[in-house]
């Protein structure tokens, strides 16, 4: 077998596991969308224009509850700026690929290709760049075209769901437990609780406008915590 | 419900456009240097910093009920955060949360 075919099906392999947790996401996008009003076309668009789990869900709430159109971008655009942290750190490995293949990787690019790229290239560091990108298009595979697939399906039996099911409180609880394994270290508790105390504290600002104030302070909280117990650490 | 069909489809491409710049940022710039520390660091916290704020409105005054706060959605919010930090586990977080949501109000007669 060639270098890049075992790369390939390395990428495929190991992003497997991943299906357990797109499946059930992309469902629950297509069902959360139908119900909050969105067609069959508009919630196909969100998962393939989009491809982005945690900002479809927040975008989507927000439309539901009449934000206007640029505190509703600002947010979702804030909960995907890790995209950039991401890919920065795939560029020294990915980045002699030809322009339109890093394209199609960027869109590719989420939080399961990005892990699985990251392990496999720390684990195997003397791959060529072509290994390396026939292995993210191994990992893309199990993922990407399975978000479409879901959101489909979740779409079909979104409107079937009676209202006692409480469905309003899906995203919060997903949300809630996408967080609770995240908080690792006392920066991520800390800005998770500046986040929560500010974003009530500041409810009665029209439009949402608390919660970026909020994320922004959060953010500020985290990043200077971490600091500091760096700091601490090299003393 | 969501109604403006013009404004779903605006939020829909600009944040399908930003976010497709987001991701090829660097992996578009050839050669490019690394990002400065701080903004690593900023950057790590985004999810936690904007997930919480979103989320807590919707726990303590959910729309649904007319803001008013309903003790099945607290209890799955504290059941979710809890079997979150226990497993470190998403779906079982989830589940839990499911689970505190459709029993509590059986519970409470």
């Amino acid at each position: 077998m060639s270098p890049r075919r075992s790369a390939f099906l390395r990428g495929l392999f190991s992003a497997l596991p991943f299906m357990l947790v797109i499946a059930p996401f992309g469902l629950l996008f297509g069902v959360v969308g139908t119900e909050a009003g969105l067609n069959i076309v508009e919630v196909m668009g969100f998962s393939i224009i989009v491809i982005a789990g945690a900002a479809q869900f927040a975008a989507v709430q927000m439309l539901a509850d009449n934000a206007p159109t640029v505190i509703i971008l600002a947010t979702s655009l804030a909960v995907n700026l890790r995209m950039a942290m991401y890919s920065a750190s795939l560029t020294p490995h990915l980045g002699q690929a030809p322009v339109g293949l890093r394209a199609l990787m960027a869109y590719c690019l989420v939080d399961q290709t990005y892990a699985a790229a990251m392990i496999d290239y720390e684990k195997n560091p003397h791959q060529s760049p072509g290994e390396k990108i026939a292995f993210f298009f191994g990992a893309v595979l199990p993922v990407c075209p399975l978000w479409y697939v879901a959101t489909y399906v979740g779409a079909q039996v979104g409107t079937a769901i009676p209202p006692e099911f409480a469905l309003d409180f899906a995203v919060p609880i997903t949300f809630l437990a996408m967080i609770a394994p995240m908080l690792r270290t006392v920066a991520h508790v800390a800005a998770a609780g500046v986040s929560i105390a500010l974003s009530l504290a500041l409810a009665f600002v029209p439009y949402n406008g608390g919660l970026l104030v909020a994320a922004a302070a959060a953010m500020a909280t985290g990043a200077w915590i971490e600091a500091w117990t760096d700091r601490r650490r090299a003393t | 419900m969501i109604e403006d069909t013009a404004q779903v489809w605006i939020v829909m491409i600009v944040l399908g456009l930003g976010t497709f710049l987001l991701r090829f940022s660097f992996l578009g710039m050839i050669g490019s240097r690394p990002m400065p520390l701080w903004a690593l660091r900023l950057l790590r916290y985004t999810p936690v910093a904007v997930l919480p704020g979103l989320v807590a409105p919707m726990v303590l005054w959910p729309t649904a009920t007319g803001g008013e706060t309903d003790p099945a959605r607290l209890a799955a919010a504290c059941a979710a955060v809890a079997m979150g930090l226990l497993s470190r586990n998403v779906f079982a977080a989830i589940f839990a949360g499911a689970a505190a949501l459709y029993l509590t109000p059986w519970l409470l007669g």
